[in-house]
């Protein structure tokens, strides 16, 4: 899948700071860094999934993607073209490659429009003929996310999450964009429906070549659906791997403490899941003023004194191959012993 | 217990809401019985009926528009047909609620701390001061550094993991005997979600209350508790002990939560195994068994899947019940040789 060097997508020191402003004159006094200097690519075809707790800035990430918000810093190239900076009208013609599915399929969708208007919506507004009219088009989308055709006339209200979560994917299919970013779309969906849900975003990807950027805070969903997957932490990429090499072999501290407290659904590795916990203490530092150096050092039990003063860069370690990125100054080793505790490998 | 009366018996529970639609069974004739010192895990999707159960066991429910039948035993009191001000002293005394949501289950308006000694003094005739110091130890036995100070902090002021904490010192407060905690960690990030839930287990074997913990998250399931009960339709599918429960399986629905949720401690999965369709409608179950519109099995009951509504009955563990029309050796050879390969595939 991730044949290097295709990339659709390319993203180049990407900063976003949301100004903390105080007084009448609405001084600047300060910024969250949302997301701060990250690069990574996406290749063609791919699923890169992107993870981190609240507020690492992945959903930050997707929006500046989608150009929703426009970045304070960086280049996104898409197709060899620099879209960081583009004007309104600009983007309006590229809203076509790309687009984004939401997370709440209750609130993204316009309660008082039909299913027909808002699948219908992209075509409209981008003033795409279609050959056999807009109707025609939008029940084939319903018929191709498994809805009936025939509820076209009915509102978001009448359909239940999943249903609702469907309508969102086949508005975003409308006009066959190269690339989707899917913000978390599955964790507002029940178990049973979740995996209905994953697997119609697989079948649509093999049916039409689609890329992802598929962000979520659930790991083994992530693994599931990824080829790629990026660990983001206050506004950084921290490693960065495919996904087998990522959740054998983590190399970063955050990535082994990430995986290690996934709760695994198997009653007799209890013991063992809970003695080879890497616990985390204190919480993820403010991102208005992160932490110098390596921003993970506060909860690191790894921190020397070059964490303090030197920021790591995102860069292959030990024997790494390039395509095994990771900041940090003293990377994992596998088997090692990890506070105390040897991590618990996950069989990738 | 010695008496021989179990600690916490749920008989025959129904909480049903009369709507102008027609009658929502969101409960709909429980039972299961919990010892002190034991976890009970309840799983099952959003409309199962889980959450309704714990509001039917701790009373929160307005008897205007919720007909609750069957009966609770707390320790020797029938809950039910209780006066609301007997229920009202057991609550947040013998027994304490954890909910989802810390930062709407809080009052912003008032500090942390004073909603704690509110909390003790409901109980206990102790003055402010006493009340106060019970709160900030409390704080600290759950892990919030500083907690003299933090005790005057708002709900604001705390971060999502450390309101859950503060959350549970609440319901701790009063050294419960039984402890509810609805969806403890679904609002929290893994690496929180994996503290709180190993504060909940050694708090529990620090007090030996009764633990029940509801939630969609088989993994969360996995990590706390002794005993499952899977819901579906607001009855109880499958009960067995939390080993039997993930190893041998025997109901179609549990099946098919285990083959929907894709894990990390196996290899990586093509596809996931979803279940077909939608929740059901609390409104109008679907005749027969509750499930078997779903499920890919019904054609092999010969009929009796879509007409009759079948009982919880003996499986094949000990201390296993199913409510399925299958019989058990054949449900055994199906889990063995058909949705087990498939899940291990």
């Amino acid at each position: 899948m991730s044949e290097q060097g295709d990339a659709l997508l390319k993203v180049r020191g990407l900063e976003k700071h949301f100004p903390i402003t105080k007084g009448v004159l609405r001084r600047q006094v300060g910024a969250v860094r949302a997301v701060d200097g990250i690069d990574f690519e996406v290749y063609r075809g791919e699923t890169l999934g992107l993870v981190g707790e609240s507020g690492c800035g992945k959903s930050t990430t997707g929006k500046l993607l989608t150009r929703l918000i426009e970045p304070t810093g960086g280049s996104i190239e898409l197709d060899g073209r620099d879209i960081a900076h583009l004007r309104q009208g600009q983007l309006r013609p590229l809203r076509r490659d790309m687009q984004m599915i939401f997370q709440d399929p209750f609130s993204s969708l316009n309660p008082r429009h039909t299913v027909g208007t808002i699948v219908g919506a992209p075509f409209r507004i981008q003033n795409v003929k279609t050959e056999h009219g807009v109707k025609r088009a939008v029940q084939d989308l319903l018929k191709l996310v498994g809805l009936n055709p025939e509820h076209y006339n009915r509102y978001p209200h009448e359909f239940s999450g999943g249903q609702r979560q469907r309508i969102g994917i086949a508005r975003t299919l409308a006009l066959r964009p190269k690339l989707i970013v899917a913000d978390e779309p599955v964790s507002a969906l029940d178990v049973s429906i979740q995996a209905q849900v994953v697997n119609l975003l697989e079948d649509l990807q093999n049916e039409f070549g689609l890329t992802y950027v598929f962000i979520a805070h659930d790991l083994s969903v992530v693994r599931h659906i990824s080829d790629r997957v990026a660990v983001m932490y206050l506004g950084k990429v921290v490693e960065i791997a495919d996904r087998e090499t990522l959740y054998a072999n983590p190399r970063h501290p955050y990535t082994v403490a990430l995986l290690s407290a996934v709760p695994v659904p198997d009653p007799a590795r209890r013991d063992r899941a809970q003695r080879n916990r890497v616990l985390l203490t204190g919480d993820v530092p403010s991102p208005i003023n992160p932490p110098s150096g390596c921003r993970f050092r506060t909860r690191c039990w790894k921190a020397q004194e070059i964490c303090a003063t030197e920021e790591p860069p995102l860069v292959p370690r030990l024997d790494d191959p390039a395509s095994h990125q990771t900041a940090c100054h003293f990377p994992v080793v596998e088997g090692e012993e990890v506070a105390g505790r040897t991590p618990a490998t996950t069989s990738a | 217990m010695p008496d021989g009366h179990p600690f916490l018996e749920v008989k025959d529970l129904k909480v049903h809401f009369p709507t102008d639609d027609g009658v929502v069974r969101s409960v709909d004739g429980l039972s299961f019985k919990l010892e002190r010192g034991r976890t009970l895990g309840i799983v099952g999707e959003s409309g199962s009926g889980k959450s309704v159960t714990s509001l039917g066991i701790m009373g929160l429910y307005n008897k205007r528009n919720a007909d609750v039948s069957g009966e609770i035993w707390l320790d020797g009191d029938e809950l039910v047909n209780a006066g609301s001000e007997t229920v009202r002293k057991l609550r947040g005394d013998k027994m304490a609620m954890i909910f989802q949501d810390p930062l709407s289950s809080m009052h912003p308006y008032y500090t942390i701390g004073r909603q704690i000694i509110e909390a003790y003094r409901v109980h206990h005739k102790v003055s402010k001061q006493v009340a106060r110091k019970h709160a900030v130890d409390m704080l600290g036995r759950v892990g919030i550094p500083q907690p003299d100070r933090r005790v005057d902090d708002y709900p604001h002021q705390f971060s999502g993991g450390m309101r859950q904490r503060a959350m549970i010192a609440m319901a701790l407060v009063n050294d419960p005997q039984l402890l509810i905690a609805d969806e403890p960690t679904t609002a929290l990030d893994v690496t929180v979600q994996a503290q709180i839930l190993d504060l909940m287990h050694d708090l529990q074997s620090e007090f030996n209350s009764a633990l029940i913990v509801i939630t969609h998250d088989l993994g969360v399931v996995a990590e706390l508790a002794d005993d499952v009960l899977v819901m579906y339709g607001g009855r109880c599918v499958e009960f067995g002990g939390a080993t039997t429960i993930f190893e041998r399986p025997e109901h179609p629905y549990t099946w098919g939560l285990l083959g929907s949720m894709p894990r990390m401690d196996r290899p990586n999965l093509d596809r996931l195994i979803p279940i077909p369709g939608l929740p059901p409608s609390l409104i109008n179950l679907p005749s027969g068994c509750a499930f078997h519109p779903r499920c890919r099995f019904e054609p092999r009951t010969g009929g009796l899947g879509s007409t009759v509504r079948p009982e919880l009955v003996r499986a094949g563990g000990s201390n296993h019940l199913v409510r399925c029309h299958l019989p058990t050796e054949e449900r055994q050879r199906i889990w063995a040789e058909e949705v087990k390969p498939e899940l291990e595939a």
